[in-house]
């Protein structure tokens, strides 16, 4: 053995540190916070990434889009016709912002079992848990009813976007006798193309006064296209019958005559992707705060006597979809 | 909600951030609906303003949900600076895909126009009396 220096720490013996063989890393915590909330952190970091490449492809595909359907035109329906309370029946983004209440409400009251989690008080735990996964499942609930009328009213798809949006000003032609109306096209205005045959529901106002039927049998008519006619004359059966109306504009002097197009393709495949995603995250959280809502309830977290760190868990992964709401929220339905 | 206020401080802190929380979005909600509104159709600084705004506005929320209600305020430096860093490279990606995309929409516009130009024919090739323009004599 060497001699000893003064500058060498001397422990005794009986208090020298094991050495640790199971990398436990002894009673030290890295940050002053448990493994759980630590990984759950990182974790949450990792899935702002996945979101992150998610908006800013959405970003970069509306950059690259000459017109983008409006937000307050799109979304401008209610269930139980509340949309029928305002103006032209459009509830603009009155219904997404009662959704995006929910879910705020539903992380107040996550904070709330949090703060009851660490006062060891188990009924407090149990009820406001209670709450926050009954925010969750409005907010679900209401996402169905958002999709279910945006497939099956207004007929978007993954691939289809019939929210198009005028990028020049003009006027309509009349889809009888094709004759200009006086009926103008804004530019900038967002519309919604209907299907051929089927009950317009909200959409009557450009159709005048006088009942016109729009013809079902896809073809070029003076005022308008119906979707299916192929260049060879014959009838595609499986094509979706859109009514496109005509319109003219004019350019230096000179009018021409245009079709209201399709809105950019990737809208539908970025909107079901984006708020399907996030509503996934959403129904798995509502699973597991009411797994841990069960074991809450059942007394398991009260053996442990850590302050029901389980819930300050689930907490922050809960606050997280509400974060990402936010971000969803401000590009698909503010901007 | 920090260790240092008591039960029933933390709990009004909740309902007040809730609130506060509630307020920004109905805040956020009509500058939308003010910036898509008729008549600011024409002023584009009102659509910028608000837009930023808007943005400005939900970061405030962001940053109000992770301190507040994640209680990253309360954590060690070391734990929030580890988890919030790594998202400032998210700013590269911003900035360069908005970029990109933004030139794809340039490029599709040249080739549109391309390919409507039309091949002058006839009278219409050379210069005519009528676009040489000699400077000084009327």
């Amino acid at each position: 053995m060497t001699e000893e220096r003064d500058t060498d720490i001397i422990i005794a013996e009986d208090k020298k540190p094991e050495l640790n063989s199971d990398w436990a890393g002894g009673d030290r915590k890295p940050f002053r916070t448990s493994y759980g909330k630590l990984m759950m952190w990182y974790f949450l970091l990792s899935d702002a990434f996945t979101f992150a490449g998610f908006l800013i492809a959405y970003g970069a595909l509306r950059f690259s889009s000459p017109s983008w359907p409006v937000p307050d035109r799109v979304f401008a329906t209610a269930p139980f016709g509340i949309n029928e309370w305002f103006p032209n029946d459009q509830a603009p983004l009155i219904f997404v912002t009662f959704m995006s209440f929910l879910l705020i409400v539903s992380s107040g009251t996550m904070v709330r079992a949090v703060q009851e989690g660490a006062r060891e008080n188990k009924r407090g735990v149990v009820f406001w848990m209670l709450l926050t996964v009954l925010g969750g499942a409005g907010f679900l609930g209401c996402q169905a009813w958002e999709w279910n009328n945006l497939i099956a009213k207004e007929n978007m798809t993954v691939t289809t976007n019939p929210f198009g949006t005028y990028t020049e000003n003009g006027y309509y032609l009349d889809p009888e006798t094709g004759e200009v109306t006086d009926e103008e096209v804004v530019e900038g205005e967002t519309y919604l193309l209907h299907l051929a045959g089927a009950s317009h529901g909200e959409a009557e106002e450009h159709e005048g006064e006088h009942s016109f039927e729009y013809s079902a049998e896809p073809g070029d008519y003076p005022g308008y296209v119906v979707d299916g006619l192929l260049p060879d004359g014959s009838v595609d059966q499986s094509a979706k019958r859109f009514i496109h109306r005509k319109y003219v504009i004019e350019e230096n002097g000179e009018q021409y005559v245009r079709v209201q197009e399709f809105g950019p393709t990737a809208f539908g495949a970025l909107f079901f992707g984006i708020t399907g995603f996030h509503g996934f995250h959403v129904a798995t959280g509502v699973i597991f705060l009411l797994i841990i809502l069960i074991n809450a309830g059942s007394g398991v977290y009260v053996a442990r006597m850590n302050g029901y760190e389980m819930v300050e868990k689930i907490g922050l992964y809960w606050h997280f979809v509400d974060l990402v709401w936010v971000f969803v929220f401000l590009v698909f339905y503010l901007l | 909600m920090a260790q240092h206020l008591t039960y029933e401080e933390s709990v009004r802190g909740v309902w007040k951030g809730l609130g506060l929380l509630a307020a920004v979005t109905v805040i956020e909600v009509v500058l939308s609906l003010l910036k898509a509104a008729e008549f600011a159709e024409n002023i584009r600084i009102l659509i910028y303003v608000a837009s930023l705004l808007i943005i400005a506005l939900s970061l405030y929320k962001a940053y109000f949900i992770i301190y507040e209600f994640m209680h990253m305020g309360y954590e060690v430096k070391g734990l929030a600076m580890s988890v919030l860093l790594p998202t400032f490279l998210l700013l590269w990606a911003l900035i360069a895909f908005f970029n990109e995309g933004d030139a794809w929409r340039k490029e599709r516009e040249k080739i549109q126009y391309k390919n409507e130009l039309t091949v002058p024919s006839g009278e219409d090739v050379g210069m005519n009396e009528e676009t040489v323009v000699i400077p000084f004599l009327g």
